[in-house]
Order: structure tokens, then sequence, then C-alpha cells
């Protein structure tokens, strides 16, 4: 499908840039006229994923968090976020609900089943020691 | 103990104004929760129960327009501190979009969500 908007980003890993994130996808897809819940699923999920890039990708030290968008034809809207931090050695169990490495944190380790409630379509690639990108799709509106 | 007065933290994300009446500690909470603001309603809301030694601690959601999984750390983390200190905790005024968040918690079987 046609790609008809894109953006890039890209901010250090600070926990107040998950507010600027958010912000900016809000702003990004605003004209698709999105619904009040559609926006807040987005919101959500954009929020969840540059926290696991703080949080855990660059857990302990700091880098750069990237986020690109793009908006297609058919208004699907698709989010990539990406670190170069610690990545992840068994996607598949951190994708498990509750499950978490930072407890001490209060980390409810909720982050993936929100990211997969809230959106159509979530993927993880990772690599130990290279990072992580998660690319988040949800269709806004009908075509 | 009645009128301790109430006293505010601004910052930007987050607003939050507290008052202490009749043993129970009511936090009003304006604006968005996520790990960054978490963490400063977690200090401070800790810091006033530990001196205060509420009964009961009440978050009143009814101005939080935004809320990722962190306010369930939040509120799991505060649920845990109450039980220690013999208290209880309530979460109050919730709004819909918030609720959604806390659906897919295992937080509904508490009974602290109002």
């Amino acid at each position: 499908m046609k790609t008809i908007n894109e953006m890039k980003l890209s901010f250090p890993s600070k926990s107040r840039n998950e507010a600027f994130a958010r912000a900016a996808v809000a702003a990004f897809i605003a004209a698709l006229d999105p619904t009040v819940s559609e926006l807040s699923d987005l919101k959500t999920a954009v929020s969840e994923a540059v926290t696991n890039c703080i949080v855990h990708g660059y857990r302990r030290t700091s880098g750069t968090v990237y986020l690109t968008g793009k908006i297609t034809e058919d208004n699907r809207v698709i989010i990539k976020i990406r670190d170069k931090g610690v990545g992840i050695a068994d996607v598949k169990q951190a994708m498990e609900p509750l499950f978490t490495t930072a407890p001490e944190e209060e980390r409810a380790g909720l982050g993936f089943a929100v990211m997969q409630s809230f959106c159509d379509r979530v993927r993880v690639s990772s690599k130990p020691e290279r990072g992580t990108t998660v690319t988040l799709e949800k269709q806004i509106g009908h075509e | 103990m009645i009128g301790m007065g109430h006293f505010y933290i601004s910052m930007k994300v987050i607003h939050m104004k507290t008052e202490f009446q009749n043993g129970v500690l009511t936090a009003y909470l304006d604006g968005e929760i996520d790990h960054d603001s978490a963490a400063k309603i977690r200090a401070h809301v800790d810091a006033s129960v530990q001196s205060l030694k509420p009964k009961l601690l009440c978050l009143d959601f009814s101005r939080v327009g935004f809320m990722d999984s962190s306010g369930v750390g939040l509120v799991m983390g505060r649920y845990r501190t109450m039980k220690l200190l013999g208290g209880m905790l309530r979460v109050i005024n919730i709004p819909d979009s918030v609720y959604r968040v806390f659906a897919m918690s295992g937080l509904e079987g508490l009974g602290v969500l109002r």
C-alpha cells in the first residue's frame, strides 16, 4: 500500500521523552481524524514501547531512541520504535503478560500485552547486545 | 486528625494535590501517568504515607487523561505498601479510557478499583 506521509524522530532515552513521543505520534496522525479511543490506544502503545527502550533497552545506560511513522493510503498507521540497547534473548518470554525483568521499579510486565491489545499488529525483532525494534500497526477509521 | 491542609506538587505531565482528613489520605491526580510521572507520584505519595500513616489511601483518578501500564505498577506498589502498614487502598473515579488498562491487569480482583 502506498505511503502518503512519513516522519522520523530520534531523542535521548530520558523518561521525560515518553510524553514527547506519544504527543508527537498523536500530532502525526491528527490529519486522519482518529476517534478519541483510537488516539488513546496508539498513544498508550507508543508510550509502552518507548518506556521499554528506556527501562530495558538502555537500562543503567543512556542511548538514542529512534521512532519512525508512516501513514498509508488506506489509513493504516505504522510506527517503528527502535533502540540500540541490550536486546532481548527470548522475545516470546518477554511478551508473556506479567513477565518483567524490572520488578523493583514496579514494572507490571504488561507492556507488550497492552501494545497487542491496543494495536492491530505488533512485531518485535531483537538481537542481544544489538537492540530491539517494535513495529506497531493500527488502522484508523474505515478505508 | 483533621485539617492537615493540602499541598501541591507541580510537574509538567502530572499535577497532584493531597488532603489528609480523619485518617484518610486522598491524592488527586491531574494529568498523565507514565513511567516518568509514576516515579514522581510514587515518591511523593510514599513520603506522605510514611509520615501521616493513613488507614486509607485514596487515589482520585478523575482528572487522569492518560495512563499506560506504569499506572498498574503504581497502584500495585501502593496496595502492597498500605497492606504492610495495615491500611487499605482505593482508586476512585477512574475514567473509561484509563480503566481499559486496569482491566488487563489482575487488579480488579483486589477490590481496590471503584
